[in-house]
């Protein structure tokens, strides 16, 4: 049913009393098929919970299931069976410098018993499938990051993996190489139905990407869900956090405690931040409002962005006239979430 | 030319077949002891580096012994080591002279030299590496014979350089106990009998058997470095 199932896993470094709680009783389950963002600041433990996922770490506690295996219940020569359906890319590449393009491709078809001639031909289809046919003979040394880490896709595919781990895979990317990355890899998760992990600290990407995603915190996982409703309606302050990364909603608080001229309110004014819920589309009820209750609304920040086909966002603006609590009112009604920051 | 060389090194002229023997003699060892010495060295460097803490074969007390050992032999002057291990020569190859004699006491001391030059050469190699060789289901076996020993070539190919380079020079130490080559030739014409130019002559050669082996492992390193 699930392709990676984590239940009730732990990992500890050190003793049970004074190690570090890297990760603390995680439980996920992810569908065959889906992108799965695993979000967090660093020192969270997301790169040790992927770990646990084909057990380059092993958990001190827990089970982790892979494709219908219990992995950690396998001894070592099994599990390296198993590791070989679970393909893994990293932050640093991790390609072999004394060998090819092409050598580091191959590199997992050892022993897999295609002949010379095959592993070629594979290595090819692999290449072309990253986009770097012509750069088989290179060495990694004479690759930019961005095509190192499409070397390391297509090393990581080679041996046909139904998983696909990546552990911060963009962060030593710049924004526009990383946004081709993952545009790569929604490719490959949309032609052959590989189950993609990513681990991520930047909103940026799991926006881009992810189905669904998980916000992990001091080695906890402590939100959960579609991406749309995780970030519609976050649950806990490093959620909003995270949001607020990719948001400039939140600058009015700076300005309101600064006293910037921006923000006086004249009596009967109001500023609110405005958040736009699902199922509304967030300019036309402002507009509605406006009419209605003849209330001017002057926007000072707005940020709307399309997730899953649906906008998510909104935006802080100054409400004045007559109405305006009522306005206020009508909005609510409307699904749309209204802060009052300032009274005039 | 023959005048001219009798005229500059006229006792080196007098025993040319003596100074060939004792060239010989040098190569011998050299070649002898350095074969072995990489047969050895090479595993006893993996193994070392392999069995640390956090190494892919962790294993405390092989690690401590194997450990120990190289401290020890590492910390005795080659002088020394060829004289206290005579013994034990006569009793594994039944003489303690000759280039026969020499083969354990060079290997004692060249064997864990290489040994900390591979453990520090495999240590270059970035744990990235290895860890992606273990998320691909790669053997300890595989990660030190594809990942390791592939990886550090270039470092591995300058401590055989090194190595050899000193095991030239601990020959010509072994050559002051009895061992023959030139270190022997050197000291009992050039030092004893004060016929300078035996000296001057051997250690030219030196000289360049060392630029030979110097050159060969810098090659090799860069070659090997991409």
């Amino acid at each position: 049913m699930f392709m990676i199932r984590l239940d009730h896993v732990s990992k500890t470094f050190g003793g049970e009393d004074t190690g570090v709680h890297a990760v603390r009783d995680v439980t996920l389950h992810i569908a065959p098929g889906e992108i799965f963002g695993i979000i967090g600041y660093s020192g969270a433990g997301k790169s040790t919970l992927v770990r646990c996922i084909n057990l380059l770490e092993k958990p001190t506690a827990g089970t982790v299931t892979v494709d219908g295996q219990e992995l950690t219940r396998m001894p070592g020569r099994e599990l390296r069976t198993v590791r070989r359906k679970i393909g893994m890319i990293f932050q640093q590449f991790n390609l072999m410098p004394s060998r090819t393009v092409a050598e580091n491709v191959a590199f997992p078809l050892k022993g897999s018993g295609l002949s010379k001639e095959a592993t070629a031909a594979k290595v090819k289809e692999l290449l072309e499938l990253v986009g770097l046919p012509d750069k088989a003979g290179s060495y990694p040394s004479q690759l930019s990051g961005g095509q190192k880490q499409r070397v390391a896709i297509a090393r990581a595919l080679a041996s046909g993996p139904k998983v696909l781990l990546c552990d911060e895979a963009t962060s030593a990317l710049d924004p526009q190489t990383t946004q081709s990355i993952l545009r790569l890899i929604k490719d490959i998760n949309q032609k052959t139905g590989i189950t993609v992990v990513i681990i991520t600290h930047e909103m940026a990407v799991v926006k881009e990407v992810c189905h669904r995603v998980a916000v992990m915190d001091s080695g906890l996982v402590v939100e959960e869900g579609s991406v749309y409703d995780v970030f519609s309606n976050p649950q806990q302050p490093v959620t909003r956090s995270f949001i607020a990364t990719t948001s400039n909603l939140g600058k009015i608080e700076q300005l309101i405690a600064a006293g910037d001229p921006m923000v006086e309110l004249e009596p009967g004014q109001i500023i609110a931040r405005l958040n736009y819920g699902q199922g509304n589309v967030g300019e036309a009820t402002i507009s509605q409002v406006s009419r209605k209750f003849e209330v001017d609304v002057s926007i000072l920040y707005s940020n709307v962005e399309i997730l899953g086909s649906q906008p998510l966002g909104g935006l802080v603006a100054r409400l004045s006239g007559e109405q305006v609590s009522q306005a206020v009112e009508y909005l609510s009604q409307q699904n749309v979430v209204v802060e009052v920051l300032k009274r005039g | 030319m023959a005048e001219f060389l009798s005229s500059i090194i006229p006792n080196v002229m007098d025993k040319p077949e003596q100074l060939w023997q004792a060239f010989v003699e040098t190569i011998q060892m050299v070649g002898i002891g350095g074969v072995i010495s990489l047969l050895l060295g090479i595993p006893f460097g993996v193994l070392l580096f392999t069995t640390k803490p956090g190494g892919i074969l962790e294993n405390r007390p092989v690690h401590f012994i194997l450990g120990k050992i190289c401290d020890v032999f590492r910390s005795i002057p080659f002088i020394l080591l060829a004289i206290l291990l005579i013994g034990l020569s006569r009793l594994i190859l039944g003489t303690g002279i000759g280039v026969k004699g020499a083969v354990i006491p060079l290997l004692c001391a060249t064997i864990p030299y290489l040994g900390r030059q591979v453990e520090g050469a495999l240590a270059e190699v970035p744990d990235g590496l290895v860890e992606a060789a273990l998320a691909m289901g790669c053997s300890p076996w595989e990660i030190i014979w594809r990942i390791y020993l592939k990886e550090a070539i270039p470092g591995i190919a300058r401590g055989v350089t090194i190595t050899l380079i000193s095991l030239i020079n601990f020959t010509a130490v072994a050559g002051a106990v009895g061992a023959g080559g030139l270190g022997n030739f050197a000291i009992s014409y050039g030092s004893n009998r004060r016929q300078t130019d035996i000296a001057v002559v051997v250690v030219i050669i030196i000289v360049i058997m060392v630029s030979i082996i110097q050159a060969i492992g810098s090659t090799v390193a860069k070659k090997a470095t991409h």
